[in-house]
């Protein structure tokens, strides 16, 4: 008899990683331990996705670096993986467009792995086949999800007028879902609230808070290194080595982009870069 | 010419039950800053686990609390594990530790002075330094009533002196305005501002293992697997020295009166 199946979960974390800390890494540790304490989840992925050079923030290095030093920082762990796919992009993506994108390459490794199954199998597979096609059975019990984690001021920033386009959030977080990690001085509930399209879907966010306070930013790794002060143990070794090695992050490096308008800014306002 | 730095030690006295990337930031934090006052060069940094007569809540095995210090610093070139403190039979005051570790320094430094000195020798250089190395919440701890003996804390203080890293909430210089003691030798406690906010703390690492949870990123790798192995920090590890009073305080109170005695 069948009991009740548990829902595979790939987490995709999209971002700067300008660069990547111990506090991108805890995010995705935190978000699993939450799911699976639910008893409804299995999280079987983690994916980083370094943003483009195209989303032209202020400081944002190359994004070769960015998924190097994201590569090391994954080495020792057997579910957090790195993809540069949104980073090979000639412009900036939405967000959305990411996680369609690997929301598909999701499922088509789920149908490779059906593919070996045996002969009885196929009528089950036919079946699912077209669910697939269907996004309100997306997430049908068994089939596997793909949820966006992030921090609560990506939340918040759902609120900045012309960074999102609002049909983008009510497909990410209707469609698809949210894990958001926060810690006291957050209100993610009070966000929710207030928003008419997050309260709409609120069964699709999971909100995990963060008991031990843990704000190593990136920004304050970068001011860091550039009064040559020591970043060890706030980013895991390998990391540190790499950016020593590169001579990554300086005053000038802080200064790219400074003149120049955010992508999507300039894509929803039609600003222009000057 | 020039003045020469003084060479200093950082010496961290606690229970590193277990030892977290927070621990080793301080060492790093407070380097740092003593460089950048201009006065100081840090030569070494020195990790000293209580021993297992201290007696608090939940403390593992003094063994194998060296064993994770030990493999956390194996990447650091310049932190290093001293066991000295948990092999004493009893508990050791921090004063006592301070005094040890610092008559070797003394040694090592007169050594040297000694192999190296020739006629071009300028000056000779300063007197090597060891200073306690802490969180705010440690200095807190000198108004808990019987766990520290107020010449400790004068020694402490006068003597050689805190590099003091601010945490939470808490505010050092508060509570060096708070003690006569303490602001007596306040151009002896150097407080270092920890911006980015971390809160890890063995207790929240402990909590976490026992329910369960990762705590990948908040201690070295090389430590969970240790803990894994020997299957540390579980409810009945918690349940230690469950009702033993701490050492210090039973110390404390075992201090003959000295007016009584007259």
């Amino acid at each position: 008899m069948e009991g009740q199946s548990v829902t595979k979960v790939v987490l995709l974390s999209c971002g700067s990683f300008n660069p990547i800390t111990n506090m991108h890494l805890r995010m995705f540790e935190l978000a699993r331990d939450h799911l699976e304490d639910t008893g409804q989840y299995k999280v079987v992925k983690g994916i980083i996705s370094p943003v483009g050079d195209g989303y032209k923030k202020k400081g944002l290095i190359d994004a070769y670096h960015r998924q190097e030093m994201a590569k090391l920082a994954t080495e020792n762990s057997d579910w957090i993986t790195v993809d540069a796919w949104e980073s090979l992009q000639p412009v900036w993506v939405e967000t959305v467009k990411v996680v369609r994108h690997h929301y598909h390459e999701m499922l088509a490794a789920e149908q490779k792995n059906d593919d070996v199954d045996t002969v009885k199998y196929a009528k089950k597979r036919r079946i699912e086949g077209n669910y697939f096609e269907d996004s309100s059975h997306d997430k049908r019990r068994g089939g596997p999800q793909l949820m966006l984690l992030c921090g609560a001021d990506i939340l918040e920033s759902f609120g900045i007028p012309n960074l999102w386009k609002q049909d983008d959030i009510a497909e990410i977080v209707g469609r698809y879902g949210l894990v958001c990690i926060t810690r006291s001085g957050n209100d993610p509930h009070k966000c929710i609230h207030q928003s008419e399209i997050l309260w709409k879907y609120r069964k699709n966010i999971q909100v995990v808070q963060e008991w031990v306070t843990n704000e190593i930013s990136a920004t304050h790794v970068r001011r860091a290194l550039r009064r040559g002060r020591s970043v060890r143990y706030l980013l895991p070794d390998a990391v540190v080595h790499y950016i020593q090695e590169h001579d990554l992050y300086s005053a000038e490096s802080e200064q790219k982009n400074a003149d120049v308008v955010l992508a999507p800014l300039q894509k929803y306002t039609g600003a222009s870069s000057s | 010419m020039a003045t020469r730095r003084v060479p200093l030690v950082l010496l961290a006295c606690g229970s590193f039950n277990p030892i977290t990337n927070q621990h080793m930031r301080l060492f790093e934090l407070a380097r740092d800053h003593m460089h950048s006052t201009g006065q100081y060069q840090v030569v070494g940094g020195i990790v000293s686990p209580v021993s297992d007569g201290y007696g608090k809540q939940g403390l593992v095995l003094a063994k194998h609390r060296i064993a994770m210090a030990k493999l956390a610093l194996q990447s650091s070139d310049w932190v290093k594990v001293d066991e000295w403190e948990s092999q004493q039979p009893d508990w050791t005051e921090t004063v006592v530790t301070m005094r040890y570790h610092y008559g070797r320094i003394l040694e090592q430094f007169e050594q040297r002075t000694v192999t190296h000195v020739d006629s071009t020798t300028p000056l000779s250089s300063p007197s090597p330094q060891l200073k306690l190395l802490c969180g705010a919440d440690f200095l807190d701890t000198f108004k808990i009533p019987g766990l520290w003996r107020d010449d400790h804390v004068q020694e402490v203080a006068g003597r050689f002196g805190f590099v003091c890293v601010s945490r939470g909430g808490l505010e050092p210089e508060r509570v060096v305005h708070e003690s006569d003691t303490l602001s007596r030798h306040s151009q002896n406690i150097f407080l270092v501002r920890e911006w980015v906010k971390n809160e890890t703390s063995a207790t929240e690492v402990r909590r976490a293992l026992r329910r369960g949870l990762s705590v990948k990123y908040l201690i070295p790798d090389s430590v969970i697997e240790y803990i894994h192995q020997h299957n540390l920090y579980t409810e009945d590890s918690e349940r230690r020295n469950e009702g033993t009073v701490l050492r210090p305080l039973a110390k404390q109170a075992q201090q003959p009166v000295k007016s009584l005695d007259d």
